[in-house]
């Protein structure tokens, strides 16, 4: 009789559940996922095992899509206020370069896969998933327009106090975007070290700068 | 190469004309159906044929005994029930891996070695083509991976958190190209895997003849390709996660008709 009660309970959750039985826990299932990661990859190139290691915002990221249920407030703002305290201002306080360098780190899709080589330049990513310039079609949709990205925020000198907020706004998003939505998908360019400081800079430019093609 | 040609001609007219994303993906639609007749992924299959039927390795036999699911010798149906669990392995296996299974156990070739030569080095470029002509059987035939084993529903809760894993330095998962409808990467539209995309799209469709790098792709490959683009670390070939990612995308897309191989850009 002992054994029978069992087998009814995951009768009775099957027909609640309505849908295909799993007959595993969500907690057996997270611990056997964890082993089939840990037999299933190999170190190759720059690509390291360590990779697979999830900071605290991806593994509570990576949970809450599972569970197709977004993060409750709490839990994203604590990661949001985490990922702020990572971001890094830039070092002599100016926050715009050349746009036009910032153009090819956009358009550039390259860099740390484990057919890179270590210290190669990275790029950007920028175009995979955003319309920029009108000039380039070649676009993802991923991510939002940024076409006019300056212009429609009203930026007509970067440097001008009335450009402060926006402008300190578009490093810290790019520099870490979870520090501004939790579980963004957008990757966070500064802190993982895809993008070094110079670079962030020229991207700010083909952003904010009136004169970049992005604001015509 | 005249094939090649009329690809570049189609798109070079469309980016003339509307320089449009949905009028570069008609040009790629126009070129597939051209090439429903002459897919390139035959010559593959043709070769995958020719090798099942041909006694070869150490033991001098044919693959015409191997059980892909449905029973020794049963071909046709068995690429649209992959993967599946194995009582003879004891493990759910896609397709690649049950044929080295069955290259180990008839022909006597070593399983370890197969494993770890590289994509279409050696007895790989063999797997590739028996997986083509496999495939190939079960043409027009609709997806209907199982899940009557403990270990597939295992395989699939599996693959669902592996397809939701963000990590690496971009922060990666499968979910970031492919949960949403209607997406685009570039030009590339994305399949939104987390459900069924519809007859020949994504699980649907591979392995698939790459026209851009004139490849053809098993699963296996493409998902190696996947993850080199996460920036992960290199998935090994037939390993669980590359199972369980091919249990949670068929069991997503069932139903929907497969027209592997496929020809892709």
């Amino acid at each position: 009789m002992k054994k029978i009660i069992p087998f009814a309970a995951i009768g009775a959750s099957l027909v609640l559940s309505g849908c295909m039985s799993t007959s595993i826990s969500s907690a057996d299932a997270d611990k056997l996922t964890a082993e089939v990661v840990k037999t299933s990859f190999q170190d190759k190139g720059i690509a390291k095992l360590s990779r697979l290691e999830q900071d605290e915002a991806n593994r509570l990221c990576s949970a809450a899509d599972v569970a197709g249920k977004p993060l409750d407030a709490a839990t994203a703002k604590a990661i949001e206020e985490a990922q702020m305290k990572t971001i890094k201002w830039p070092s002599d306080g100016k926050f715009l370069g050349d746009f036009k360098a910032g153009e090819k780190v956009a358009q550039s899709g390259k860099g740390l896969t484990w057919k890179d080589k270590a210290g190669a330049t990275n790029g950007g990513n920028c175009y995979n998933c955003h319309q920029i310039s009108k000039t380039e079609m070649s676009y993802g949709s991923l991510g939002p327009s940024l076409y006019n990205y300056g212009k429609l925020r009203g930026v007509t000198d970067p440097d001008s106090p009335a450009s402060k907020a926006i402008v300190e706004y578009t490093w810290g998003k790019l520099w870490n975007s979870r520090a501004y939505n939790a579980c963004s998908n957008m990757p966070r360019v500064g802190h993982n070290g895809i993008l070094t400081e110079a670079q962030i800079k020229d991207v700010m430019a083909l952003l904010l700068d009136p004169k970049s093609p992005v604001n015509q | 190469m005249k094939r090649k040609l009329a690809l570049v001609a189609l798109l070079a007219s469309s980016a003339m004309g509307l320089v449009h994303a949905d009028a570069i993906e008609d040009g790629i639609a126009k070129y597939r159906e051209m090439l429903q007749d002459g897919n390139p992924a035959e010559l593959f299959e043709m070769s995958g044929e020719e090798l099942w039927t041909t006694a070869r390795g150490p033991k001098n036999a044919t693959m015409e005994k191997c059980d892909l699911g449905k029973g020794p010798g049963v071909v046709k149906g068995a690429f649209v029930e992959l993967p599946r669990f194995f009582a003879d392995t004891g493990r759910v296996q896609d397709l690649e891996s049950r044929l080295i299974t069955c290259m180990a156990t008839l022909q006597g070739f070593n399983e370890a070695e197969l494993n770890k030569t590289g994509y279409a080095k050696g007895e790989q470029a063999n797997v590739r083509d028996m997986a083509t002509y496999v495939a190939g059987a079960s043409r027009e035939m609709k997806i209907a991976t199982p899940q009557s084993h403990q270990k597939e529903r295992e395989m699939y809760e599996v693959g669902k958190r592996l397809f939701f894993m963000r990590s690496g330095p971009h922060d990666f998962a499968c979910a970031t190209c492919h949960a949403e409808d209607g997406k685009r990467i570039r030009l590339q539209g994305l399949p939104n895997l987390t459900g069924n995309p519809g007859d020949g799209i994504g699980f649907a469709a591979w392995p698939a003849y790459r026209v851009g790098n004139a490849q053809m792709w098993p699963m296996q490959k493409r998902l190696n390709d996947c993850y080199r683009q996460q920036r992960f670390p290199e998935p090994k070939f037939g390993s669980d996660a590359t199972i369980a990612l091919g249990v949670y995308m068929g069991v997503n897309a069932k139903g929907a008709k497969s027209i592997a191989p496929a020809i892709k850009r």
